[in-house]
């Protein structure tokens, strides 16, 4: 098994796509010959011409209005949104279109796309390129929205993204482009899109991350282990349809969790987490559910380290919740 | 009609109103120069679908007064707009409408028994009573789903033509039979409100920088709700726009079913031949509401009414009558209000529906929520509505 990088194991998944259905089609800013601001469609120009790898003018409503109408016709298009701070123009087309054509037209019509776009900070971006808006898109009706962490699962996530019936919002953690590395299944490999995967077992405390916080959680919880604290983090891969069998099944074993994200802590992802759980769990709680997230601020340029949940933010947390009687 | 696009720097503070293409005369006979040439069956068959659309817009606005309907977004005066240009289209093509032209939908084949069931939102709606009336769909009409933001499906219209042209020529380099049909045009409906809109500007822009087989056909009735053309834009016409964006704008009259008819079957040529989009603007006029009827406007009406304008024109073929009209409204009226009838005792929607097509299979948590529903003292009858 070969060992590659996010960027790396995009542009497989994107490539093997493009040779077997010749209905898939990217679009975007940069991505035909420059190959991405990130180079993720590096060399698909090259393979499948300008037709099929598409640069556009420069508006993200045109981007995502014109692969809707794409959709509409058959085609199975890819588009692409730089930065995921920049989808705000394109933000009416994906809430009162694409994510409501199903279901406003009885079903007789479907507009499937799978929108790719880098998410997260930590890249020295400021307001405008380290935003994740994960929860606005989750809080609308009829998208699903992923997030992966690891290269396997970003090219099996985005082959069951582009094969899936719904619209597929498609969020790649930009500060582990190339930072996360790991073996990658050659050829067609799926993972399937509404299951969670268990990064690390343990019995004490449940830790929820996704995306590049995933790494910051692992890191949290081996420190947490040389304290005797024994983590259980889970990776939720896919943020909806979220896994919440796999969520409730490790709370009722550790009684404790801890929920991780970048995006702001009020109506971030992590709220709507720790509700389910309250739902499904509460008798099994052992202590109050502890959210560590980024800011109610904009994202900071100088003090992004201070915005972002880093481990060193995620242990003391681990610590008080393993602790709490 | 313009052939291509004025030099950037000749037309665009030359007013454009001499340049307005008309085909049907007062006196019912057509100017040779635009005539499309229809045989009189064509005409009376585009004839009898203007009328039945009237007579359809008069009942559902008594319907709306009456609160039997929820809302009603008439075409009373755009008959010839609407007909005009969806029967210059081949069957294959496709329409991306705005909310005003049920008229294309019925004429495309959607069935009267369909939209009315939509109007009523009841069970038998094809949108299953989740939109308002007047957001309909018609797959089997190609014609595309409605909502409510203006503008937005002119984007749509611009990628779905766009497809067709990247299908064309995917397939032909990969030796596969194409995913739509061969030779497809796209028409878009969209009033001049949406041209301050976003999306007629990103529409626009894709259309022309892709040259896509796309037709534009802007409504203008100088009036976007309450707010009359003047304040839409300080542009010396709408047809004018396509200049910035390399798209030949045309003007007709909109009342004039020959001229919109001939105007838009030759953008629907240009676009099928490859030659990139064309924006049209139908110039016409909302029908003055019969309460306001002061005579001067109702006789000033009766001139530019582009239903009794065909019909003076049938007239003079000798094809129409007084005793056709008669007989041909009768009956229309017949199997409206038969539809109207059915539809209103129709059920509504059964609540589970409510969850459906979300996605194309219901998540856990739409599972979890449909069962609760379902589970709740209203739906198992323990409360009343």
């Amino acid at each position: 098994m070969p060992t590659m990088n996010m960027v790396q194991a995009i542009n497989d998944a994107l490539r093997g796509e493009m040779r077997r259905d010749s209905r898939v089609v990217v679009l975007g800013e940069d991505v035909g010959k420059v190959g991405g601001v990130f180079r993720v469609t590096q060399g698909l120009y090259d393979e499948f011409g300008d037709e099929r790898v598409i640069d556009t003018p420069l508006s993200e409503g045109g981007i995502i209005g014109c692969a809707i109408g794409m959709a509409l016709y058959g085609l199975v298009p890819v588009p692409e949104i730089q930065f995921s701070d920049f989808i705000f123009p394109a933000y009416d087309q994906i809430v009162s279109e694409l994510a409501k054509y199903r279901y406003r037209s009885g079903g007789e019509y479907s507009a499937k796309l799978v929108i790719r776009t880098p998410v997260g900070g930590g890249i020295r971006g400021g307001h405008y390129h380290s935003q994740s808006p994960e929860s606005l898109f989750i809080h609308v009706a009829g998208l699903k929205v992923v997030c992966p962490a690891t290269p396997a699962d970003a090219k099996g996530l985005l082959l069951a993204s582009i094969r899936d019936p719904d619209p597929v919002l498609f969020f790649e953690p930009k500060r582990i482009y190339r930072a996360a590395k790991g073996e990658v299944p050659e050829g067609d490999y799926v993972v399937e899109i509404g299951r969670a995967r268990i990064a690390r077992e343990g019995k004490d405390v449940t830790v929820i991350a996704w995306g590049a916080m995933l790494y910051e959680a692992i890191a949290a919880a081996d420190q947490a282990k040389e304290k005797g604290i024994e983590c259980e983090v889970i990776d939720l891969r896919t943020l909806w349809p979220v896994d919440i069998e796999t969520i409730v099944a490790s709370v009722k074993k550790t009684g404790r969790v801890i929920v991780v994200h970048e995006a702001p802590k009020t109506c971030g992802f992590g709220a709507e987490l720790v509700a389910l759980i309250n739902e499904k769990a509460f008798v099994h709680l052992e202590a109050p559910p502890v959210r560590v997230t980024g800011w109610d601020t904009p994202f900071p340029y100088t003090l992004e380290m201070e915005y972002l949940p880093l481990a060193h933010r995620i242990l003391p947390a681990i610590v008080t919740t393993a602790q709490y009687q | 009609m313009q052939g291509a696009a004025p030099a950037p720097h000749a037309a665009p503070t030359a007013p454009l109103e001499d340049d307005v293409v008309r085909v049907l005369r007062d006196d019912g006979s057509l100017d040779p120069e635009h005539d499309p040439k229809l045989d009189p069956d064509a005409v009376v068959a585009i004839y009898g679908a203007m009328v039945r659309v009237r007579l359809l817009d008069e009942r559902l606005v008594g319907l709306q007064r009456q609160g039997r309907i929820g809302f009603h977004i008439g075409s009373q005066g755009e008959e010839a707009a609407i007909l005009g240009s969806a029967a210059a289209l081949r069957e294959h093509d496709w329409i991306f409408p705005c909310y005003r032209e049920f008229g294309a939908a019925l004429w495309r084949g959607m069935p009267l028994a369909a939209y009315v069931n939509h109007m009523f939102g009841n069970e038998q709606d094809p949108m299953k009573g989740r939109q308002m009336p007047d957001h309909y769909g018609a797959k089997g009409a190609r014609f595309t789903s409605i909502s409510s933001p203006v503008g937005t499906q002119i984007t749509h219209a611009a990628g779905f033509a766009w497809a067709a042209k990247i299908d064309r020529a995917t397939a032909r380099r990969e030796g596969r039979a194409l995913v739509g049909a061969e030779d497809v045009a796209t028409l878009v409906y969209f009033g001049e409100g949406a041209t301050s809109s976003g999306e007629f500007h990103n529409g626009m822009n894709f259309a022309g920088v892709f040259k896509v087989p796309l037709v534009l056909l802007c409504r203008n009735n100088g009036w976007a709700q309450g707010h009359a053309a003047e304040k839409q834009s300080a542009s010396v016409s709408f047809a004018a726009k396509g200049v910035a964006y390399g798209i030949p704008g045309v003007r007709c009259d909109g009342n004039d079913l020959f001229a919109v008819l001939a105007v838009t079957r030759e953008a629907r040529a240009r676009a099928a031949r490859g030659d990139g989009p064309t924006l049209i603007e139908a110039l016409t006029a909302r029908m003055p509401p019969a309460r306001e009827g002061a005579k001067d406007a109702s006789e000033a009406w009766k001139k530019r009414d582009p239903i009794l304008r065909v019909r003076r024109h049938l007239e003079l073929r000798g094809v129409w009558s007084e005793a056709k009209q008669r007989e041909y409204e009768a009956a229309t009226l017949a199997e409206i209000d038969a539809a109207i009838e059915l539809a209103e005792r129709v059920a509504p929607p059964a609540l589970g529906t409510m969850f459906d097509d979300v996605f194309a299979t219901p998540t856990g948590s739409l599972d979890e929520q449909r069962a609760e529903l379902l589970g709740s003292p209203r739906a198992t009858g323990l409360a009343k509505p």
